[in-house]
């Protein structure tokens, strides 16, 4: 099962001076139960892309089949298959609006219709789930909270929808290195413990290369690779001509190798690369 | 005398209120004519609250502010410190007030009463400065954040600015866009000697600068060059934050019994130490 | 989509009538609309329309484009070409139950309607000719003498300026809140009046929280950057008349002239 996408093409105010071919005949898969991380530059299609999972735009051409569901079509069961996909947009906590946290956290289960005590349970579980203690926060303004606190909270809104597919489009963005490293724990703990699919929409480079397990690159419209990330940051040239760059920890690696530190260099999370590191200097006899 | 100097600077959000607030404690600092600094603290460590003390948006509850030897309180000196300092915020739509980008750029020239020839002089000095004089006539709207923030830079030059305070002016940015201003501030203080103070959450940005200024729960807590900061991991940690990816993972060999014993920033001192 | 809605209705171009300052262009319009409805001499019809068609041909816009603008106030030259059809006492033409369509009544109808389009077309020529920001400072410019006595010209310029700028972006964000509250599954839009007006809360709580925190924000940069209201502010683009300016004045007198002339010889 998986989001699959079949020849979508999506253009922006059409018949217009401002015509705009956003998405060009794109065709991916997003795998049930992997990481799937999507990257490419401001203005690439990534956002316009990701709207197109449940349906928020419908594209000019082209199918999107959610578990095999056809979702443009116009029956409960597209619904339902819409409805499998939670999308966390940039910047969340713009999106608030509630008296109380979680008035606006059940926002989301009232509208699909759940019961009022299953209401209650997912509020429970999403604010425990991103550390928004109930007790003390649930019958608080979601004004009062923190920058930080704010984003959990907007979070929390989109998982108590409990979706099978969560696509998060830079969730880290505007954090400082505490909040973004333990925001993406918190999706990594989410994708092992519950087999949440994870969309990641992300520029950020080291991020994808922690977390995914496959790369999707977009460029102008257009995916310019789908691939392992091992695969994906071999290939220099496509990842600036995307207008990305390689993860930091490969940047090194690369440099390590140009200068004669006879390396594997496939490594491109932080643990690997020093592995492969140590190994390299052992061979050498320098250890 | 330093060119911006805060003595036991305190600032307390709606003294006196039930809602009052300590952002800012006894901060001592002073930055040199010249001088490129960064200031690295988390979120809500006060390090906004001390920057917008730079140029008077906010005044010091207690101790003091002074900008090339003018006291921030001084309401005389207000607008002339306010045309030696230029800021830039984090939000590019924020902070551009026109619907064309070179009626924006004039903006502050035109609120301190310059003459028009010499508006528009500015103008066009500061849009080159930046690499945007093409884009003169476009639409705010219609650029890319990174060009957005390069305009911000601009407007700010065009008052013949010394000094530019740029408050996280990369965290909506595209690494496109990161690389477009931060190659733009580092030339404006190298060509031009502008002295830069950079407020940022990415550790790679703030290893470009001369000296790192950290803030920690309203506290100033250490000051320092790159290197002197970065060598302590695990207090870097401790407050949240982080050092560039090079030095990490210098600090995981080390950790492995690799011999490390240059103080590690950036990409090439790491090649240096271990492919030598 | 809400942000295919295209803001403003300025065609760039470098026709005479572009060319023209804004200033200038106000207030001839504004007399040309005076005139419009002062004279009423059939051989002025004949002029003032061909001064407006001329004027749409100098512009180089398509004729059709400047058409197009009356057609949202097309009921209402309607209906005022009705009213007076029936309501003008003369010669009796037609008889429908108690209203009498007479011959007056037609003249009348068609001069009033002429109007209305002359009117409409050259007001909408104005705005498709001037740019937003000419068109605020002109006006800026125009209502600077009634400073005097309190008015704040500077001011409602200025919030003018910041409205034009925010209007795309602020459509755009609530483009985004929309999405962002269809995704958490609620149905922005349907139902009966009062449902869709509930629906509309978790939009429009959010939009005004990021307006006036943009408005914060930029307030602030607006300080940074030594804003001090409109005291000793100079502005980068002066206001100038050049030839263009003075050539339209010079036409336009001789236009005035020959209307009045008309007027009260013939």
């Amino acid at each position: 099962m998986s989001i699959e996408l079949k020849n979508i093409s999506y253009t922006y105010m059409p018949k217009t001076p401002f015509e705009h071919l956003a998405l060009d005949d794109i065709s991916i898969t997003i795998p049930e139960g992997k990481i799937t991380a999507i990257a490419g530059h401001t203005g690439s299609g990534k956002s316009t892309l990701i709207q197109h999972f449940n349906g928020l735009l419908k594209p000019n051409k082209g199918t999107i089949l959610v578990d095999g569901v056809d979702i443009g079509k116009k029956n409960t069961e597209a619904k339902a298959a819409r409805r499998k996909v939670g999308i966390v947009f940039q910047y969340p906590e713009y999106q608030l609006f509630e008296e109380t946290i979680a008035k606006d956290i059940a926002f989301g289960p009232r509208n699909i219709g759940c019961s009022e005590d299953e209401t209650q349970e997912r509020v429970k579980q999403a604010m425990d789930f991103v550390n928004l203690d109930y007790d003390k926060y649930a019958h608080r303004s979601p004004f009062q909270l923190s920058g930080g606190q704010k984003r959990r909270a907007a979070i929390a809104g989109i998982l108590a929808l409990q979706p099978k597919y969560l696509v998060l489009d830079e969730p880290t963005a505007g954090l400082d290195p505490k909040g973004r490293e333990s925001l993406m724990e918190k999706f990594r703990r989410l994708h092992k413990e519950k087999g949440t699919t994870i969309v990641l929409i992300s520029h950020n480079m080291d991020n994808i290369a922690s977390y995914a397990d496959n790369v999707i690159i977009l460029n102008k419209g257009k995916v310019t690779m789908e691939a392992t990330p091992e695969e994906a940051f071999s290939q220099k040239e496509l990842i600036s001509q995307a207008g990305l760059e390689l993860p930091e920890v490969k940047t090194i690696m690369n440099e390590l190798a140009q200068n004669g530190l006879e390396i594997q260099n496939n490594a491109y999370t932080m643990d690997k690369a020093v592995e492969e590191i140590i190994e390299a200097l052992r061979r050498k006899g320098k250890c | 005398m330093s060119f911006i100097e805060c003595v036991d600077l305190t600032h307390i959000y709606n003294a006196g209120m039930e809602n009052e607030m300590l952002a800012v404690e006894n901060v001592n600092i002073k930055i040199e004519e010249g001088e490129f600094v960064a200031i690295l603290g988390t979120n809500g460590s006060g390090k906004s609250t001390l920057a917008k003390h730079f140029n008077g948006l906010l005044l010091p509850s207690s101790g003091k502010c002074l900008v090339d030897g003018m006291d921030t309180k001084d309401e005389e000196h207000t607008y002339d410190i306010r045309r030696q300092i230029g800021m830039v915020f984090q939000n590019p739509d924020n902070q551009i007030i026109a619907a064309i980008v070179e009626d924006d750029v004039g903006f502050g020239p035109e609120n301190i009463g310059l003459d028009p020839h010499e508006i528009r002089r500015n103008v066009t000095a500061a849009l080159r400065a930046v690499d945007m004089e093409e884009y003169r006539h476009f639409s705010p709207h219609h650029l890319s954040g990174g060009q957005k923030q390069r305009v911000a830079i601009a407007g700010a030059l065009a008052m013949n600015t010394k000094c530019l305070v740029l408050d996280e002016p990369t965290a909506m940015l595209d690494p496109r866009g990161r690389h477009e201003v931060m190659d733009t501030v580092s030339r404006l203080n190298k060509e031009r000697g502008i002295t830069t103070v950079y407020i940022t959450h990415f550790m790679e940005e703030a290893a470009m600068a001369d000296r790192i200024f950290v803030m920690d729960q309203k506290h100033l807590v250490a000051s320092g060059t790159p290197r002197e900061i970065f060598r302590d991991i695990g207090a870097m940690k401790k407050r949240g934050l982080a050092v560039p990816m090079a030095a990490e993972m210098a600090y995981r060999l080390q950790q492995k019994g690799i011999r490390i014993t240059e103080s590690i920033i950036n990409t090439e001192d790491l090649v240096r130490a271990i492919c030598q | 989509m809400l942000t295919d809605i295209t803001l403003g209705q300025y065609f760039p171009g470098n026709s005479p009538i572009h060319n023209m300052d804004a200033r200038v262009k106000i207030v001839l319009l504004f007399i040309y609309i005076v005139a419009v409805f002062l004279f009423d001499n059939h051989i002025n019809y004949g002029i003032m329309t061909a001064g407006a068609i001329g004027v749409v041909l100098l512009s180089g816009l398509p004729v059709g484009t400047v058409l197009k603008s009356i057609k949202p106030l097309w009921w209402i030259i309607l209906f005022s070409f009705g009213i007076h059809l029936f309501s003008t006492p003369g010669e009796p033409i037609f008889k429908v139950w108690n209203f009498v369509m007479t011959k007056e009544g037609i003249i009348q109808g068609f001069i009033i309607s002429l109007r209305l389009v002359l009117m409409i077309a050259i007001s909408s020529l104005l705005m498709f000719t001037t740019s937003p920001l000419k068109l605020t400072d002109a006006l800026e410019s125009l209502m600077s003498p009634l400073k005097k006595i309190g008015f704040p010209a500077h001011e409602l310029a200025m919030m003018m300026t910041i409205a034009m700028r925010f209007i795309p972006t602020l459509l755009e964000e609530t483009d985004k809140i929309i999405k962002a509250q269809q995704s958490r599954g609620s149905d922005i839009g349907d139902g009966n009046f009062f449902q869709r007006a509930k629906g509309m809360i978790p939009v429009l709580v959010p939009l005004f929280i990021s307006a006036f925190r943009r408005a914060d924000e930029l307030a602030i940069a607006m300080e940074a950057r030594c804003y001090q209201g409109g005291v000793d502010r100079t502005r980068m683009k002066q206001q100038r008349l050049h030839d263009v300016d003075f050539w339209a004045g010079g036409i336009f007198s001789v236009f005035l002239i020959s209307l009045i002339v008309v007027q009260f010889t013939l």
